[in-house]
């Protein structure tokens, strides 16, 4: 148990630290997934082949890749990519892009895929008659979609989307290999320091967990938030 | 485009899928019948049993895949009485460690698959094979375990395309499996989209057969013939 101690002499503090660090990872991976499905859920629902098309071949390559191979290719990739459009810019320095920013675009990139596949799902099985009786009353676009079409369509997504979370949380655990320190790698610190690699593993193992089962619970308060009068 | 280097990588690649599918079968074989296994179990009346059962697949999906193979990997070795008896001769290997840990993982989302499967069988089927007089035995391995493989089939080609792309994490642990040779190339190189594209698109043309096979299967054993 003192290994685990707060302060100079334990891992407490550190690992606390590290588990803030992965939620934080996780929530804003989630986020940059959202706005990836923004974008490529109207894509992927527009009448256009080729717009479809595009939609399509994210979704299924990103699916369809091992997320490791995905955060190799931004880890390696991502700041030769930047650096490649600043020096179109006329901007020559060396750029370096920090692991929390590669690590939850990587994440995000990969959540955004099963968030669209989430959204196209619930927007298609929401009711014809909705969008057309939303027509007829002369509603707004804009309107159609944030008063009608939205709420629903959450109610369906949530437990869905809930999925997507737990993905999300657990891929962040890959991160570690850039060397973002979040749980997995803060624990491969202190399994090597201390030598005690089944203790600090295990005990990763709980901390995940726990953050799933903390999740789960709120996100089924909010699925009966959104379930009112149904 | 570094059109040589992607001609120059795509053997070794190949050569290192031979690894990823070697352990994607292997962890798949053993996985189906640990999910089988806990399927049983779950359907059990016994609360500690049924218990146990939900247990172990509740840890094995709410942990992520990395963290079971360093336990695995790293962890168990530590005890000192595992080293002395013979299970030390596969625990000391990177190859049976990693196999070992997407057996567990795949079976606890199997053994889901194959309990939702199983309830949602229908009553009166079973029924009918009692009426008949068959006996419980062979009402289970003759009819409910058929349908319950049917109608797992969808979730459980998920299963095989999400342990595909699971079995990335060997490279972890130092197998130089496809990602790993990936991650190898792409790191003596520096060309990480060229490498990217011919290692991704042999993963692709893996998930693409996996789909169409489920597919065919599940065309071949739908009900309405």
């Amino acid at each position: 148990m003192e290994l685990l101690a707060f302060g100079k002499t334990g891992w407490g503090d550190e690992l606390f630290y590290a588990t803030l660090m992965t939620i934080a990872v996780s929530i804003t991976a989630m986020l940059i997934g959202f706005f990836f499905a923004l974008i490529f859920t109207p894509l992927k629902l527009s009448k256009y082949k080729t717009l479809n098309l595009i939609s399509n071949c994210y979704t299924t390559v990103i699916r369809g890749v091992p997320e490791l191979l995905v955060i190799y290719l931004f880890f390696f990739g991502g700041s030769g990519a930047i650096m490649y459009v600043a020096s179109i810019i006329g901007y020559y320095e060396y750029i370096e892009i920090n692991a929390f920013i590669t690590g939850s675009m990587a994440i995000g990139i990969i959540s955004g895929a099963y968030s669209t596949e989430v959204f196209r799902g619930a927007i298609q099985s929401i009711d014809k008659g909705q969008f057309e009786a939303a027509k007829v009353l002369g509603i707004s676009k804009f309107g159609q979609f944030y008063k009608i079409i939205l709420p629903q369509m959450l109610r369906l997504a949530i437990p869905n989307l809930s999925n997507v979370w737990q993905i999300t949380l657990k891929d962040t655990s890959l991160i570690s290999v850039t060397g973002l320190v979040e749980i997995m790698r803060q624990s491969y610190i202190a399994a090597g320091s201390t030598r005690d690699p089944l203790f600090f593993y295990s005990f990763a193992a709980i901390l995940y967990l726990l953050l799933t089962y903390v999740s789960m619970k709120l996100i089924n308060k909010l699925e009966v938030k959104y379930s009112r009068g149904y | 485009m570094d059109f040589e280097l992607m001609f120059n990588s795509f053997p070794k690649l190949l050569e290192a899928t031979v690894v990823t599918l070697k352990l994607l079968t292997a962890s798949l074989f053993f996985g189906l019948f640990f999910g089988l296994f806990f399927a049983i179990l779950r359907l059990n009346k016994n609360i500690f049993i049924n218990k146990f059962a939900y247990g172990y697949s509740y840890i094995f999906r709410g942990t992520p895949l990395l963290v079971q193979i360093f336990i695995i990997y790293f962890g168990l070795g530590q005890i000192e009485y595992l080293r002395t008896t013979f299970l030390w001769v596969i625990l000391k290997e990177p190859y049976w460690c990693a196999i070992i840990a997407f057996t567990l993982n795949t079976g606890a989302y199997t053994s889901e698959i194959l309990r939702s499967a199983f309830q949602t069988i229908k009553p009166g089927i079973i029924e009918a094979g009692k009426s008949l007089g068959i006996s419980n035995k062979i009402i289970f391995y003759k009819i409910q375990i058929p349908i319950a493989i049917r109608q797992s089939l969808p979730a459980y080609g998920n299963e095989i395309i999400l342990m595909m792309k699971g079995t990335s994490l060997a490279s972890t642990v130092t197998l130089m499996d496809l990602t790993g040779v990936a991650k190898y190339i792409i790191s003596t190189t520096f060309k990480p989209i060229e490498v990217f594209i011919v290692a991704g698109g042999i993963y692709l043309f893996m998930t693409f057969i996996i789909h169409n096979v489920i597919k065919y299967l599940e065309k071949k054993y739908s009900f309405q013939q």
